[in-house]
């Protein structure tokens, strides 16, 4: 795709001015690094670093709790999610392959909002709104809202101090209504890098404003999709498209403890025989003994037979050696195996692990 | 994008520098800004003949893998191993402390293929249209 077919942040200007290089992620032009991805992801473990994540997609639900409660669309209760919780699932197709992951947000007791994927977003809509209730309102808010992640060990000490102390009493996975450069945000201590961190909702006219704030605080530098990639890899949280798809289910991932079973939800049916009869396909995380690193497509064997695929892989700057996901055949994944990791360029050794990789996150704390 | 003057390059973003019958031959600074964080360097064994155009080494940054193209027919005759135990020296010092190998050049003829520096710049030019 050519860049000019690409939609564009709001933050565009500020990233060719910080030197970004740019490349399209999910339909948008994104910044992927400013100063390198190894320096950003160390910084985010460090300090704090400041993502622009206005690509990603957020709808409105306006619904009486009593409405809500019986939907089939999401693996969890909306109406049962305390007020100011957030909380992450799936929606499911009839064969349980994952249409897109999410967070809910409970930001009234009659109101959420839901956070999807960039390049699933239109695709969710109809889906969601195909399967809702009549008298349920859903109401896409994506072009007019604005998403910075701002992500670290500091990030705690920094947004105190410019949307107030009361954001130090959100524990991880709530939320709220702040008040940030005199504007109404919604802040969330979520994220998606293991540390500390919060992700800001606003009016997307402000984008630049809050953009320019944050970043006037030195502890907090600019981080791209790049080093967003490496630090989420190392926690094994799943990225859409890479690791999990409409032909994956939850239970193949390893993301069975986002599914309520005591709900109905679409594809559920599918979950249940696939837990009765055992996934065919197992996810993986696994090491690389060197440097090298597992790329995307590679083939995974063990010993002379072809048993799985390499969803993602990368080098892990924390830990200084390849690290990567997959998927292998049901009986290949036990912990402490040995595999290896081919394509056509090269093999390298690998050991299946536990997850996740990085341990030292900050974000429960 | 830094394009020293006393060497030679390639299209595929090589910079050779003959020395009598030696050529050595590292990745050039946009190569290696291209490539960003580079993690990982394999290079073959000193003594090998490598012909022109077959693969002299592999370098892995944090996004991709990608492989370097020997500019030249000849025999290896000394690799540097700092750029393997410190892959990170290709992005600081591309000209400098991170050339890949040494080669002894058997055909000079081939050195006709290779690109002046002002070549090279109006090359770089053209890729950033």
């Amino acid at each position: 795709m050519k860049n000019k077919a690409l939609k564009q942040t709001p933050l565009l200007n500020q990233h060719k001015d910080l030197g970004a290089k740019l490349g399209p992620f999910g339909g948008w032009l994104m910044p992927i690094q400013y100063e390198g991805i190894i320096a950003e992801h160390i910084w985010t473990r460090q300090s704090a670093s400041l993502f622009d994540i206005c690509h990603m997609g957020e709808f409105l639900i306006h619904a009486e709790p009593k409405n809500i409660e019986s939907d089939n669309i999401f693996t969890f209760r909306l109406s049962s999610m305390p007020l100011g919780s957030c909380k992450y699932g799936f929606m499911l197709n009839e064969t349980g392959g994952i249409i897109d992951d999410l967070v809910a947000y409970r930001l009234e007791t009659g109101k959420w909002m839901i956070v999807v994927n960039a390049s699933t977003k239109d695709k969710d809509l109809l889906h969601i709104s195909g399967n809702l209730s009549p008298e349920i309102i859903i109401e896409d808010i994506s072009a007019k809202t604005a998403k910075l992640d701002l992500q670290g060990p500091l990030s705690g000490d920094i947004i105190s101090q410019l949307a107030g102390e009361g954001i130090g009493g959100l524990k991880y996975y709530q939320c709220g209504n702040f008040i940030l450069l005199n504007r109404n945000v919604i802040i969330s201590r979520t994220g998606y890098t293991g540390e500390l961190g919060f992700e800001i909702y606003a009016d997307r006219q402000e984008t630049a404003d809050i953009w320019d704030i944050i970043l006037a605080d030195k502890r907090v530098k600019p981080a791209g999709l790049g080093a967003r990639d490496t630090l989420r890899l190392e926690m094994c949280y799943p990225l859409y498209g890479q690791d999990i798809d409409d032909k994956t289910t939850p239970l193949e991932a390893g993301l069975e403890q986002f599914v309520d079973f005591k709900k109905d939800f679409i594809g559920k049916n599918a979950l249940l025989k696939q837990r009765e009869e055992g996934a065919s396909k197992k996810i993986i995380s696994f090491i690389s003994d060197t440097r090298r690193s597992p790329r995307h497509g590679d083939k995974i064997y063990s010993e002379d037979k072809e048993v799985g695929f390499v969803a993602s892989g990368s080098f892990s700057p924390s830990l200084g050696f390849g690290i990567g996901i997959g998927y292998v055949e049901n009986g290949y994944d036990w912990i402490g195996a040995h595999i290896s990791i081919r394509n056509e360029r090269s093999e390298l050794a690998a050991q299946i692990t536990d997850r996740p990789f990085y341990r030292k996150g900050t974000a429960r704390r | 994008m830094n394009v020293p003057e006393d060497l030679l390059y390639t299209k595929e973003h090589e910079w050779i520098k003959i020395d009598e019958k030696l050529a050595t031959i590292g990745i050039t600074d946009y190569a290696q800004h291209s490539l960003g964080d580079i993690t990982f360097v394999q290079l073959p064994e000193a003594g090998a003949d490598i012909n022109k155009s077959a693969v002299l080494a592999t370098v892995e940054s944090v996004k991709a893998a990608s492989d370097v193209y020997a500019p030249l027919t000849g025999k290896m005759t000394k690799i540097n191993q700092d750029i393997v135990d410190s892959p990170e020296l290709v992005n600081q010092s591309p000209y400098e402390k991170a050339w890949f190998v040494i080669i002894q050049v058997k055909d000079f003829a081939e050195k006709e293929s290779l690109l002046n520096p002002s070549d090279y710049k109006k090359y770089l030019d053209e890729l950033a249209k």
